[in-house]
């Protein structure tokens, strides 16, 4: 919600923000190389007229079948300033490693240790790079679109159940 | 001794020579089944939302107090009720298992909510369908989450199943080992 | 028996006799397990003890994850509610209008003004409920087992007038996209204001049994200490973050919903320690009363849901009466309702600080991807920090004044 901010990163980074727009109910976005969202980001967090203090809510979404495959959101907000601005980065499927903001934000730590074990985006510079939410015997990473929802992989042998609807075994039909 | 079916019943007439009890055994295992089924010493493992309607049951308005089962006791080896409260997931089950084998007979199994039934509606990568797919369980609470007069009924059903169950007073049998797998 | 080869954290220098030699000590490693009565269900803390000071702690999470992103990639926009309502369990109604904020800000909805209060007065009224949990929960693990019977009172008289207005005491599903569900039944309000009457009076109970209680002042005044720039910086936010001095609240900094006509403070503390944030929460739940009181003053008879049959299911009397409606009705339902293509984001002030939802839809009936901004989830990733150097007891409150649920935390 910051007309001011957007066009402060557009004039400051013109080749890094590849497109800057307003998308519905008023959000501001702008699509950010790869390479360059570390400097973004620590533009925009120390420039005092953007002042983005607040850890940001880093998710990232998997279009699978469209080019870059994966996109990491970043979510920010001013205490100070009161706006909000989204971040789209946009990562390939086969370099799928980012620049951490971890040592900007001590609060990206576990988000993008969410990004890394839910969908395979690794951080270069990432204090504790490892899982979040899945155990370490995980193999995959679960909500890429290829993987399946109801792909189980038991810890403890678990008993089998026939069930016609859902058919026999931990991982159903 | 975990009953996990209704062939733990006590018939009334025996079929096997060692299931016989003798009217003062009867007498004793009435005895100890009133006993242990208005002591319950819970173990709450509360994991999820269901947790919150524990909390509502052990309060003062939905009295867990009055069926004898109000003192939870957080050692597996002290606890003889096992309240698997909310949803388990494949991380957990380890736990699960863990505290179950734990426990000391005679000990007792309630699932608590539809997710430690049957998995809620949680069918997907994460969630144990059912805990009883890792450990027996004696009673399901359905209910998403479960109303607490749910609950006291699943209570309920539980002390007649224990009391329904042959006691000893000093059971030479080994118990029954977990089944692996 | 120490062995002298043993290297320990403080090592024995000579002294004059053995009788005066500091005792050698060994830090311990200690596993707060996963199902462990004061980690809140599903949080597995390993903390590396010295004596009874805390050196280092790791949180392991994941116990409880359920998977909600991708099973919300697996139904309609409308069937997500439930999902929802399971993140934060203690004040559901929240993650509706939160979700439904985010749906309605995509598709372009206008949403009624009797539907607009209805979800503030429910809304408000979890937030009460989510409170109470803390407190009664904070005062049974400092030894107030009564603050506990007092706040289940309390909350099970909010989840009754609760249960005829939504069907369930705990997970609502009360919002709809563009709406709510159902209109209060006759007598509602008149209940509420009763229980409302009930509820402040058990509050100042509450109060009078903690507030000044010299054992709940020694623990909690001047533990789990946050500061106001590491505090922004972990990205708190909520009554956790206004306990740090940072006075943001999201009903007041971008009101959504009819949040700018209500007359209401916002608590700011000034220590950032557990003291302060549950006072934060008793404050708070004062106002909450202040507006669902001013919500039933304003609030008028009218629609409770947009009249878009795109995206609203129509009345009964239409869909068993028209062709339009009863077409309007199949599609809704079976084919789940069709989202514009496009992302957004959208945040309220729920109990716990700001919960976010990020929608992206590619047109069709289910979400292509939901993510959610817990609010508890920055806390808990700042309790190491907050428990350095700290006693092992001081765990306690600090946990529960995080209010960290474990169903948004790990979804």
């Amino acid at each position: 919600m910051s007309q001011a901010a957007l066009q402060r990163l557009k004039e400051r980074f013109p080749d890094a923000v590849t497109e800057a727009y307003t998308g519905p109910g008023g959000d501001d976005v702008a699509l950010v190389k790869k390479e360059s969202i570390e400097e973004v980001c620590r533009f925009l967090k120390s420039d005092p007229e953007t002042a983005f203090d607040m850890a940001p809510y880093i998710t990232a979404v998997d279009y699978m079948g469209s080019e870059p495959r994966f996109e990491l959101v970043y979510q920010m907000y001013s205490t100070t300033r009161n706006h909000r601005l989204r971040l789209r980065v946009g990562v390939p499927e086969s370099d799928p490693v980012v620049r951490s903001v971890t040592p900007l934000w001590k609060g990206a730590n576990w988000y993008e240790r969410y990004c890394w074990d839910l969908y395979g985006i690794r951080f270069e510079g990432h204090p504790d790079m490892r899982r979040l939410y899945m155990y370490e015997e995980f193999v995959g990473h679960p909500l890429r679109k290829d993987y399946s929802l109801r792909g189980r992989q038991p810890l403890i042998p678990e008993r089998q159940v026939d069930e016609p609807f859902r058919g026999p075994g931990p991982s159903g039909s | 001794m975990s009953a996990t079916s209704d062939l733990d019943l006590v018939p009334a007439i025996a079929t096997r020579r060692e299931d016989a009890l003798s009217g003062l055994e009867k007498m004793v295992s009435k005895g100890l089944g009133w006993a242990r089924k208005y002591s319950l010493f819970q173990y709450p493992f509360v994991t999820a939302c269901c947790g919150m309607e524990f909390m509502a049951v052990a309060a003062a308005r939905y009295d867990l107090d009055r069926f004898g089962a109000a003192l939870p006791r957080f050692s597996p080896r002290q606890a003889d009720l096992l309240m698997v409260v909310g949803t388990v997931n494949v991380k957990q089950a380890p736990i699960l298992r863990r505290v179950y084998d734990s426990m000391a007979d005679p000990k007792w199994v309630v699932a608590f909510g539809v997710c430690a039934s049957s998995g809620g509606f949680y069918d997907n990568y994460a969630t144990v369908q059912g805990i009883d797919r890792i450990i027996p369980v004696d009673v399901y609470i359905p209910g998403c989450p479960p109303r607490p007069e749910q609950v006291l009924d699943g209570i309920i059903l539980l002390q007649q199943k224990i009391q329904d169950q042959p006691h000893k007073l000093i059971d030479r049998e080994k118990p029954a080992l977990p089944a692996k797998g | 028996m120490s062995k002298a080869t043993e290297t320990a954290v403080h090592p024995v220098p000579a002294a004059a006799s053995p009788l005066d030699a500091p005792f050698p000590t060994k830090r311990m490693l200690v596993n707060l397990g996963p199902s462990h009565p004061a980690m809140h269900g599903t949080v597995r803390a390993v903390v590396e003890l010295d004596g009874e000071a805390v050196h280092a702690m790791k949180l392991d999470i994941g116990f409880l994850h359920r998977g909600f992103e991708k099973s919300c990639e697996n139904v309609t926009w409308t069937q997500v509610f439930p999902y929802t309502d399971r993140l934060n369990y203690v004040s559901s109604i929240m993650n509706n209008v939160g979700y439904a904020l985010a749906v309605e800000k995509l598709a372009g909805l206008q949403v009624p003004e009797r539907a607009q209060y209805l979800r503030v007065i429910t809304s408000e009224l979890h937030r009460m409920c989510d409170h109470l949990t803390l407190i009664s929960a904070m005062g049974l693990e400092l030894g107030a087992m009564t603050v506990l019977i007092y706040g289940m009172e309390a909350r099970d008289l909010i989840w009754d007038r609760l249960t005829e207005l939504c069907g369930a005491r705990l997970t609502s599903n009360y919002a709809r996209v563009g709406g709510v569900s159902r209109d209060v039944p006759p007598g509602w309000n008149e209940k509420v204001l009763r229980i409302l009457d009930r509820t402040e009076a058990l509050r100042v109970e509450i109060d009078r049994l903690l507030t000044r209680n010299r054992i709940v002042i020694d623990r909690t005044r001047g533990t789990g200490v946050v500061s106001r720039e590491d505090a922004i910086d972990y990205g708190f936010t909520g009554p956790c973050l206004r306990a740090s001095g940072v006075s943001y609240d999201v009903r007041k900094a971008s009101p959504y919903l009819v949040y700018d006509r209500l007359d209401f403070d916002v608590p700011v503390g000034s220590n950032g320690d557990n003291f302060d944030r549950y006072l934060m929460r008793m404050e708070e739940m004062k106002q909450s009363d202040r507006i669902v009181r001013q919500c039933f003053d304003q609030m008028q008879p009218g629609a409770i849901a947009a009249d878009d049959s795109r995206y609203v299911l129509p009345p009964k009397p239409e869909v068993y009466g028209s062709i339009e409606g009863a077409m309007a009705h199949f599609k809704i339902i079976m084919e789940g309702i069709k989202v514009p293509a496009g992302e957004a984001y959208a945040y309220v002030e729920a109990a716990n600080g700001e919960l976010g939802f990020y929608a992206v839809s590619d047109g069709s009936g289910r979400p292509y991807k939901l993510g959610v901004r817990a609010p508890g989830w920055n806390m808990l990733m700042a309790l190491p920090q907050m428990m350095e150097g700290k006693l092992l007891a001081d765990l306690i409150p600090t946990f529960d004044t995080i209010n960290m649920i474990g169903g948004e935390v790990e979804q």
